[in-house]
């Protein structure tokens, strides 16, 4: 045959036939894909200072440990209420001419998934001392500290933002943490990424792979909700393995009056819909309502910290939870 | 060494699959220790069979022999005498003494003790993988005991049939004695004369002294000392190359060999911060900037200019004609380099191109090499162009296409202009796929298609089994990047093409992997004989292993339990550098010291390729378990931060395995530097004479 013979038609022939290919399946799904999908009508772009801590975000690298998808399967349910969807990425718009489009998406979760984490996780506080240290919130932790983004004053001034940086992390260092403009603008956008809800009478994909419900459905019985691990996932990363909160920045739980007295209606609440009552602490997000727990989850969470650092109250039943929990909707349903 | 790798695959399988079983009880895992126990019982059947077919066979021929009638047997007996023993009959019977030793001459040694047992395995088909596999671990000493069983059986059967031969023995001792057939003695002593004939070593070669009047002897070994690791196969000897290309050549692989060195430092590093995240705290050594560093590091620096460097040699050599310009390979190499050095500080200092792996640098940076790569591609078409074979050898298919195809996937995914949204993504997930499957793969493949049938001096196997896998993986690779985004937004039937094509992939990886491996049957001494085959072998296995690996991945369950975890980092680095750093290891060995005329130290090969291979099994496997192990967490809904935790012992394995990988590069950049340094030599006698002649003859 001619072409195992003549270079200009086997290679002509090959690129062709590879080009063809690409055209097919990257080329042009790409082009469709971004001329079908629009951005959803509740999306609001980013505000500039978020804009501003997007390019840092990018810089930094983050994209390496943390993705920003949420796939539609059932283990990817704690990173957002909703699996992804085209349109999520669809106002998202080629970043400079110098660089390309930053959907941000990644392939590695080394970090949980940050698509919803400004619901998640929406205390300054929390996440200025988070970036300062991470161990300084989460032992366990293995990210970086990113210290280069805050700087030592010895009298800040009264419009610098402080950081409470617990003694431990200071490292022999004398004076104030102050988060320069970068982390902040970094934070503004960190807190800006929720996702948008769909418009009314839009169903979303739904999660596959729901293991425990078809276990369930095989044995009969309901799981019971681990009132440990839900707090480990949920709660610890403010209120600390040890529930002693760290100081300055979120309460204790250990010997709290709320954890252990008997306005159930207040603690519920609390987990439901957050707090911002105390001047002297960080915002509780709505951490029920964001991972829409069910009576049993929050009775289970309330029992684990009922039960621990040497707090003795008496167990509630899920039965009593799902009361209060109407009755709280109502009143913020009322409210709005 | 494949024998290893098989059992440490078993051993990946087993402790996921157990553990798996600990934290959700998965039905899919049943179906393998099913399989895996009907193999067992199935090999085991038909030893026993075998054994007693054998039995039924020796006690057939016994007692056939015994119906026959003594005097045809005697006969028998007497035409098989050896030469030895025809001597002594004849010494024996002249000297007619001591008749026993006719007897002592024909025993055979006793030896009896028979133990027979019998095992009766009662199977209790449960479905659970736990109980299967208490079961198979179980049947593996009972199994072991009546294969010892039947082998004592067989001895017993043995001894026995030794006693009656024993008997017939002296009966036959006795016949001797009394033999006075001059006939039979006279046949005897011709059989003797016969079997005692040798040759003299010389009907063919004459008396002469062996001379080598062609010059074609080389590697003899006149030494015979005691060697504690064998003894490998020098270089052979070629006319010089040009000493311009060479130059080039060994320039390429420095300057790779020191990206190496340098990348698969910062790859340890970024390692052991996962162990010790606070290792420090400058923005320039960070991890989300220090990893794509080191990835883009190992991909251009190294391997890139690895191949390219190997090429200059490959693609000319098979096109038996020199290389169309120097010049444009030096101008390639500077521009290669400075995209690294310049992509490094930019990434380090924090520009990037925004997120998609081995797309952090910026265009114009990859502008560089978008150029260094129409060089290339120019100079190798022009080389091929002015072959003197009429065929172009199918190394040149795979080179020259890749680099084009590569040139096709850069601008593609970097053209300044175009891919919004999720578009970006679908473009990321062909550009990533195809940089390692096109480039790197492609390339790779025709560097073996070149390097194992010149290093076995046999041509290769199937030539149309290398055009098969040529042309189906241009067709099934290409279409399986978004493979990489599964249950992502990306459209489902762009996802469902990707995963049909990875099962596509099985053509291709096969033909390719029958085609090397038929090149290397029957010439397996040739391996433990040389310090390049063993690379080659080794790239070759783990094309077929990742490839596949590659395609089980790809199927949805597996993308569920794999995918986002450690598992991925696993996979990418047993192709990369199973694959092609040791395809490029093998490549350097083959052909520097053909060019520069010196070997690298045997030993010194010996102990990189062993802290290489087995420093990726330290890496590969710990993390490939961690990966699996924290899937299933994630499945079952475990706090993010277990998984973090449970993390930490596979992570420190990982970076015990990556500082072998390191040392291993340290010892590759000394044998590089035994390979081209420049020694102060002893004056050679012989070349200075001939010198010093020319200069007598010339001035007379």
């Amino acid at each position: 045959m001619d072409i195992f013979n003549n270079h200009r038609k086997l290679y002509t022939v090959a690129t062709l036939f590879f080009t063809t290919l690409t055209f097919f399946t990257a080329i042009l799904p790409a082009l469709k894909n971004q001329a079908d999908n629009a951005p959803l009508p509740d999306a609001k772009p980013l505000s500039k200072e978020a804009m501003a801590g997007k390019l840092i975000y990018i810089s930094e690298g983050c994209v390496a440990c943390h993705s920003q998808q949420v796939r539609n399967v059932d283990m990817d349910k704690p990173f957002g209420a909703r699996p992804g969807m085209a349109a999520d990425y669809a106002n998202i718009k080629r970043t400079s001419f110098f660089q390309n489009t930053a959907t941000l998406m990644g392939t590695e979760r080394t970090g949980p998934d940050l698509t919803d984490v400004g619901n998640r996780q929406p205390s300054l506080d929390w996440n200025l001392m988070h970036l300062y240290n991470p161990r300084a919130v989460i032992k366990q932790s293995i990210m970086p500290s990113y210290e280069w983004l805050f700087e030592i004053k010895a009298k800040p001034a009264k419009t610098d933002v402080v950081v409470n940086v617990p003694e431990a992390f200071m490292k022999g260092k004398t004076g104030k943490i102050v988060a320069k403009k970068e982390v902040l603008q970094l934070v503004a956008y960190l807190q800006s990424l929720k996702q948008v809800p769909l418009p009314e009478g839009i169903k979303p994909m739904e999660f596959l792979y729901k293991k425990e419900q078809k276990e369930m459905a095989a044995a009969g019985t309901k799981a019971k909700a681990d009132g440990k691990a839900l707090y480990t996932a949920n709660c610890q990363s403010c209120h600390q393995e040890n529930g002693e909160g760290l100081k300055g920045a979120f309460p204790p739980l250990k010997g709290s009056p709320i954890v252990n007295g008997d306005n159930l209606e207040l603690y519920v609440d609390i987990i439901m819909n957050g707090y911002d009552a105390r001047q002297e602490y960080g915002v509780m997000p709505a951490v029920g309502t964001n991972m829409e727990f069910n009576e049993d989850q929050i009775a289970a969470i309330m029992n684990y910290e009922r039960s621990s650092w040497d707090n003795k109250a008496k167990p509630v039943t899920p039965e009593e939870v799902k009361k209060i929990m109407d009755f709280v909707k109502l009143k913020v349903a009322a409210s709005k | 060494m494949l024998l290893l790798v098989g059992f440490l695959l078993l051993f990946i399988e087993k402790t996921v699959a157990q553990q798996a079983s600990n934290i959700i009880s998965l039905k899919n895992e049943t179906p393998i220790f099913v399989i895996f126990f009907l193999l067992s019982l199935l090999v085991y059947l038909v030893y026993a069979l075998s054994q007693s077919a054998k039995v039924k066979d020796l006690a057939n021929k016994q007692n056939k022999w015994l119906k026959m009638p003594q005097k045809e047997r005697f006969k028998q007996y007497i035409k098989e005498l050896n030469a030895e023993q025809i001597a002594s009959y004849f010494s024996l019977k002249n000297k007619n003494s001591n008749k026993n030793a006719l007897l002592v001459l024909l025993s055979l040694s006793l030896c009896m003790r028979a133990n027979a047992q019998t095992n009766d395995e009662s199977k209790n088909l449960m479905g659970q993988p736990g109980i299967i596999i208490t079961i198979t671990l179980l049947l593996i000493p009972i199994l072991l005991g009546t294969i010892f069983a039947i082998n004592k059986a067989i001895k017993a059967f043995h001894s026995y049939s030794n006693k009656s031969r024993l008997s017939e023995a002296e009966a036959l001792a006795q016949h001797l004695y009394k033999l006075q057939d001059s006939d039979t003695e006279q046949d005897m002593e011709k059989r003797q004369a016969a079997l005692e004939y040798t040759l003299s070593n010389s009907e063919l070669s004459g008396k002469e002294k062996p001379e080598d009047a062609k010059g074609i002897i080389t590697n003899i070994s006149s030494e015979h000392d005691v060697h504690f690791t064998a003894l490998k196969k020098k270089a052979t000897p070629r006319p010089s190359l040009d000493k311009d290309i060479t130059k080039l050549i060994i320039w390429y692989i420095g300057c790779s060999a020191f990206w190496l060195a340098l990348g698969g430092l910062i790859g340890e590093y970024v390692g052991i911060k996962f162990v010790a995240p606070d290792a420090d705290h400058i923005s320039w050594l960070s991890f989300g900037r220090l990893r794509p560093v080191h990835t883009n590091m190992v991909f251009w620096g190294w391997a890139s200019l690895g191949i390219i460097g190997l090429g200059y040699y490959v693609v000319p050599t098979v096109s038996n004609t020199k290389i169309y310009s120097i010049k444009w390979g030096w101008a390639a190499l500077i521009l290669t380099n400075a995209m690294v050095i310049l992509g490094t500080l930019s990434l380090m200092a924090g520009i990037n191109n925004g997120g998609g792996e081995f797309r952090e640098y910026i265009w114009p940076i990859t502008l560089l090499f978008a150029v260094a790569l129409i060089l290339t591609a120019a100079n190798f078409i022009k080389t091929v162009a002015r072959r003197t074979t009429t065929e172009i050898y199918i190394s040149n298919w795979y080179i020259i296409s890749a680099i084009l195809f590569t040139i096709v996937i850069a601008s593609t995914a970097y053209l300044p202009f175009w891919q919004n949204g999720i578009g970006e993504t679908i473009v990321q997930g062909y550009y990533m796929h195809s940089g390692v499957g096109m480039w790197f793969t492609l390339y790779t493949l025709g560097l073996l298609y070149y390097f194992i049938p010149q290093q076995l001096n046999r041509p290769i196997y199937a030539y149309s089994l290398g055009i098969l896998a040529f042309w189906t993986q241009i067709l099934f690779y290409t279409i399986i990047g978004t493979h990489h985004f599964i249950f992502s937004s990306i459209p489902w039937w762009l996802q469902t093409v990707a995963i049909v094509g990875s099962g596509g992939m099985i053509i291709p990886v096969v033909a390719a992997t029958i085609n090397y491996f038929m090149t290397f049957k029957g010439q397996w001494k040739k391996v433990s004989n040389s310090y390049t085959l063993p690379f080659f072998f080794v790239a070759v296995m783990y094309y077929f292993i990742v490839s596949m690996q590659g395609t089980a991945e790809a199927f949805k369950f597996t993308n569920l339990l794999w995918h986002f975890t450690d598992f991925t980092v696993g996979h990418s680095h047993l192709g990369f550098y199973g694959i092609i750093t040791f395809a490029i290891w093998g490549g350097v060995y083959a052909i520097l010291p053909r060019l520069t005329g010196k070997e690298p130290l045997q030993h010194s090969v010996g102990a990189h390729f062993w802290l290489a291979f087995v420093g990726l099994l330290f890496y590969v496997i710990p993390i490939s378990i961690g990966g699996t192990l924290k899937g299933l967490m994630w499945m079952d809904h475990k706090p993010f931060i277990d998984g973090v935790v449970m993390m930490f012992d596979f992570w420190l394995w990982r970076a015990i395995g990556g500082s072998l990988m390191f040392i291993s590069h340290l010892v590759f950049a000394y044998n590089f530097y035994t390979m081209i340094k420049v020694k102060e030599e002893d004056v050679d006698v012989k070349e200075q004479a001939i010198k010093q002649l020319e200069l007598i003859t010339k001035s007379n």
